[in-house]
C-alpha cells in the first residue's frame, strides 16, 4: 500500500522578497505499485521534488501523501520509504550486512527476523557470498546492489530512486537496469525514479513525469510522451536525436517558414503562428525536390552503425533525419526533399508551446 | 632519489648515520649513566660502557628512599602515575571534547555558529603562556590546586582538535546523513554508529599527540603544584637537581629520564600503525 499523492507542492529557499522559487505548484498521483519516473534536464527540480517526498527537504507549500497519510511534518524515518541514491551512500565502515541491518536495528526488529530479511534480499540481490565485506572490496554495480538490498529489508510502501545508475558505466546501466524492471516485477513495491537520461525514463516507466523548470510538463506512459508530446519541451526533450521544430505561419495547405513556404499534405490544425514537429525517424527523403515535399540541404552525414544520421537546413532551420544505414544517402551539399506523413506532424503553439490537436492526431500505438 | 649510484648511496647512509647518532647518541648516554653509580658518573672521561648499579639505581628512582650517597629522593613510579593519569584525562578529554564541538559545528545549524567556529578557531593563535595567569587565578579560585582536575581541565580545551575534526567531517560526503536519517538513526545514534568509526584513525592519531603533550606538560604543574604528590614526572626531573652545594644524584636523574621517555615511546609504538594511516589517508 503506497500510493503518492502530490499536491500543489512548492519549494523555495529563503523567504520574502529574495525567495527562490524552484518547484512551482506542482500535482501528481502514483499508484500503489506503480513504477513511476521522473525526468528532466539538470537544475529543472525532479531530485529535490524527489528529496521532499524522502523528506529530506521540507515542503515549503501544498502537501504530500503517502499510503493516504499526510507526511509534511514526518522525518524521513516515519514516512515509510527507502531510498537509493546516486553515489549509494552506504556506510563505508560496516559490512554489506550491517550496512543492510542497520535500519532495521534501530527499528528494534528481532535479530532473527533481521537475519532473514537480510538473507532474503542477498538472494534476490545475489549478494550472498559479499555479507561480509565491506563496500570499498565491491565493484560499482555490486554497492548500487547493496544499496538496493538496504531499500529491500525495509518493506517499505515507497521505493525513492535518485538517479542510482549515473555512476556505471554503460554496460552495467543497461544491466542493472533490467534488473530494477525485474526486482519491480517482484515485488510491485511503489517507485518514484528519478533521472535525466531518457532511455532510462522510457524503459523503465509505467508512466512518466515530464519536468522542467520546477514544473511538470507532461505526465503520461512512454508511449503518449513519445506519440502525442504535450508541449514542444517534451517534444524537443524525449527522443534522440530530438524531434525537429519548425516554427513558422500556417494558412490553409501551406506553411511559411522563414522564407520557405512548406507545403502541407493536409492542412493545419488551425492557421497563425505555429510550430509544427517530426521525428528524424519519421520523414522520409525523396531524391529530388518534388512539389509536395520540403527542400532540405545535406550538411552532414553521421554513420552510427544501424542508422545514419543526415544534418541539414529547411530554410533556417536545423532538420536532422534518421535514415537505415541500409537505405541509399544523399551527400553533403544535396538538396533532397523530405516528406511525411501528415498523422506523423505534431502541433504546437508558438506562443505558449502547447500541444495543438488537429483532426488527424497521430495515433498512440506504434 | 632517482637514479642509483653507490657514490649516492653512501652520501645518503652516512647523513642518516650522523642523524641517528645526534638523537640517539644522548639518549644512550643517558642510560649508561643510569646505569653507574654517583662516584662513576662524575669521573672524567665518563666511561661509555654500562656500570654495575642499574638495578638498585632504577629500584630506587622508582620507590624512592635514601641512596648510595645519602641523598633523599621520592617515588618516581608516583610521579609516573600522576603523569599517565593527567596524560590520559587531557589526551582523551580532548578528543572527547573536540569531537562534540566539531560535530555540533558541522552538523547543527545554531544562531552564531560561525561566531563559535571563528571564536575556537582564534584561540588557536593563543598558547597556553599566554593565558597561563589568569587560568591561574581561575582554577585557584575554584579550589582546584593540587588536584588532578586543575592539572588536567585547563588543558583539555583544543581548538586544534576541534579543528582538525571539522575538516574531517565535511569531507563526509552529506549522502550519508541522509542515509542515517532514513535509517531512523537520530543525531547522537549517526555520531556513535558512523561518525566516530570513520574518524577512527584520526582519533588514533591526536591520541598519539595529545599523550605526549599531556605527558610532556611542565610550565602548568610547575605552577599549580605545590603539593610533592602531584608532581607529573617531568618536573620531578627537574626537582631533583639539588639547589646550591647539594651534590647531584645524577644516576637517579638519569634514570628518571629513562624511566619517563618509556612511556610516550610505547604509545607511540603500539599505535604506529593507526597514527600514520590517520595522518596520511582518510578512510572514506
Amino acid at each position: 500500500m503506497g500510493a503518492i499523492s502530490l499536491r500543489k507542492v512548492v519549494k523555495r529557499y529563503g523567504s520574502g522578497a529574495t525567495a527562490n522559487q524552484v518547484i512551482h505548484g506542482v500535482d501528481a498521483e502514483v499508484a500503489d505499485g506503480e513504477f513511476v519516473v521522473i525526468v528532466g534536464p539538470s537544475g529543472c527540480g525532479k531530485s529535490t521534488l524527489l528529496r521532499m517526498v524522502a523528506g529530506l527537504e521540507e515542503i515549503s507549500d501544498g502537501e504530500i501523501s503517502i499510503a493516504g497519510r499526510v507526511v509534511n511534518r514526518l522525518e524521513p524515518a516515519e514516512r515509510n520509504i527507502a531510498m537509493v541514491f546516486q553515489n549509494y551512500a552506504l556506510y563505508p565502515h560496516m559490512t554489506v550486512f550491517d550496512n543492510m541491518a542497520y535500519g532495521l536495528r534501530i527499528a528494534k526488529v528481532p535479530v532473527a527476523e533481521i537475519r532473514t530479511r537480510v538473507d532474503q534480499a542477498a538472494k534476490i540481490l545475489e549478494l550472498g557470498a559479499f555479507l561480509a565485506r565491506k563496500p570499498r572490496e565491491l565493484s560499482g554495480g555490486q554497492r548500487q546492489r547493496v544499496a538496493m538490498g538496504r531499500a529491500i529489508v525495509r518493506k517499505p510502501a515507497v521505493f525513492l530512486f535518485d538517479e542510482p545508475l549515473s555512476n556505471l558505466d554503460a554496460k552495467l546501466r543497461a544491466q542493472t537496469r533490467l534488473e530494477i524492471q525485474k526486482l519491480h516485477g517482484e515485488l510491485r513495491t511503489t517507485s518514484l525514479f528519478v533521472t535525466h537520461d531518457q532511455v532510462e525514463a522510457m524503459t523503465l516507466a509505467e508512466r512518466m513525469v515530464v519536468m522542467n523548470a520546477g514544473r511538470i510538463e507532461q505526465i503520461g506512459t512512454p508511449d503518449e510522451v513519445y506519440h502525442r508530446p504535450a508541449t514542444t519541451f517534451v517534444a524537443g526533450f524525449i527522443g534522440s536525436p530530438p524531434m525537429n521544430l519548425v516554427r513558422g505561419r500556417a494558412s490553409g495547405a501551406g506553411f511559411q517558414a522563414g522564407g520557405q513556404l512548406l507545403p502541407l499534405a493536409a492542412p493545419a490544425p488551425r492557421d497563425g503562428e505555429l510550430v509544427v514537429g517530426v521525428r528524424p525517424e519519421h520523414v522520409e527523403l525523396v531524391d529530388r525536390p518534388a512539389a509536395a515535399t520540403w527542400p532540405l540541404r545535406v550538411q552532414a552525414i553521421e554513420m552510427l552503425g544501424a542508422e545514419r544520421l543526415v544534418y541539414g537546413v529547411l530554410g533556417e532551420t536545423l532538420f536532422t533525419v534518421r535514415l537505415d544505414a541500409t537505405m541509399p544517402h544523399p551527400k553533403i551539399g544535396d538538396v533532397v526533399g523530405l516528406r511525411a506523413e501528415p498523422g506523423h506532424l505534431h502541433w504546437f503553439d508558438a506562443a505558449s508551446s502547447a500541444r495543438v490537436e488537429g483532426p488527424l492526431a497521430p495515433t498512440a500505438a506504434s | 632519489m632517482v637514479e642509483r649510484s653507490p657514490v649516492l648511496d653512501a652520501a645518503s647512509h652516512v647523513v642518516l648515520l650522523l642523524g641517528v647518532l645526534v638523537i640517539a647518541f644522548p639518549v644512550y648516554l643517558t642510560f649508561i649513566a643510569s646505569t653507574q653509580t654517583s662516584q662513576e658518573i662524575v669521573q672524567v672521561p665518563m666511561s661509555l660502557a654500562p656500570g654495575t648499579s642499574m638495578l638498585e639505581t632504577y629500584r630506587v628512582a622508582l620507590v624512592g628512599g635514601v641512596t648510595s650517597v645519602g641523598g633523599r629522593v621520592s617515588s618516581v613510579a608516583h610521579m609516573m602515575w600522576v603523569s599517565l593519569v593527567s596524560a590520559l584525562v587531557i589526551a582523551i578529554g580532548k578528543i572527547a571534547i573536540s569531537l562534540l564541538s566539531a560535530f555540533a559545528l558541522v552538523y547543527f545549524r545554531f544562531p552564531f555558529r560561525t561566531l563559535v567556529f571563528w571564536m575556537i578557531f582564534i584561540t588557536l593563535m593563543v598558547p597556553v603562556e599566554v593565558r597561563i595567569f589568569p587560568t591561574y587565578k581561575v582554577v585557584s579560585d575554584l579550589g582546584m590546586l593540587n588536584t588532578y582536575a586543575g592539572l588536567t581541565v585547563p588543558l583539555i580545551a583544543s581548538a586544534t582538535a576541534t579543528f582538525l575534526f571539522r575538516q574531517f567531517f565535511l569531507t563526509v560526503p552529506d549522502e550519508l546523513v541522509e542515509a542515517a536519517r532514513i535509517d531512523g538513526a537520530g543525531p547522537m545514534r549517526f555520531f556513535k554508529d558512523v561518525l566516530v568509526p570513520l574518524s577512527a584513525t584520526s582519533i588514533a592519531a591526536l591520541f598519539v599527540i595529545q599523550f605526549i603533550y599531556g605527558w610532556n606538560q611542565y610550565l602548568w604543574p610547575l605552577l599549580m603544584t605545590t603539593d610533592e604528590s602531584m608532581y607529573p614526572v617531568v618536573m620531578g626531573i627537574k626537582r631533583m637537581f639539588g639547589g646550591g652545594d647539594a651534590a647531584n644524584e645524577w644516576n637517579v636523574i638519569m634514570a628518571t629520564a629513562i624511566l619517563a621517555m618509556i612511556p610516550p615511546a610505547v604509545v607511540v609504538l603500539v599505535m604506529q600503525r593507526w597514527f600514520v594511516k590517520g595522518l596520511v589517508d582518510s578512510e572514506k
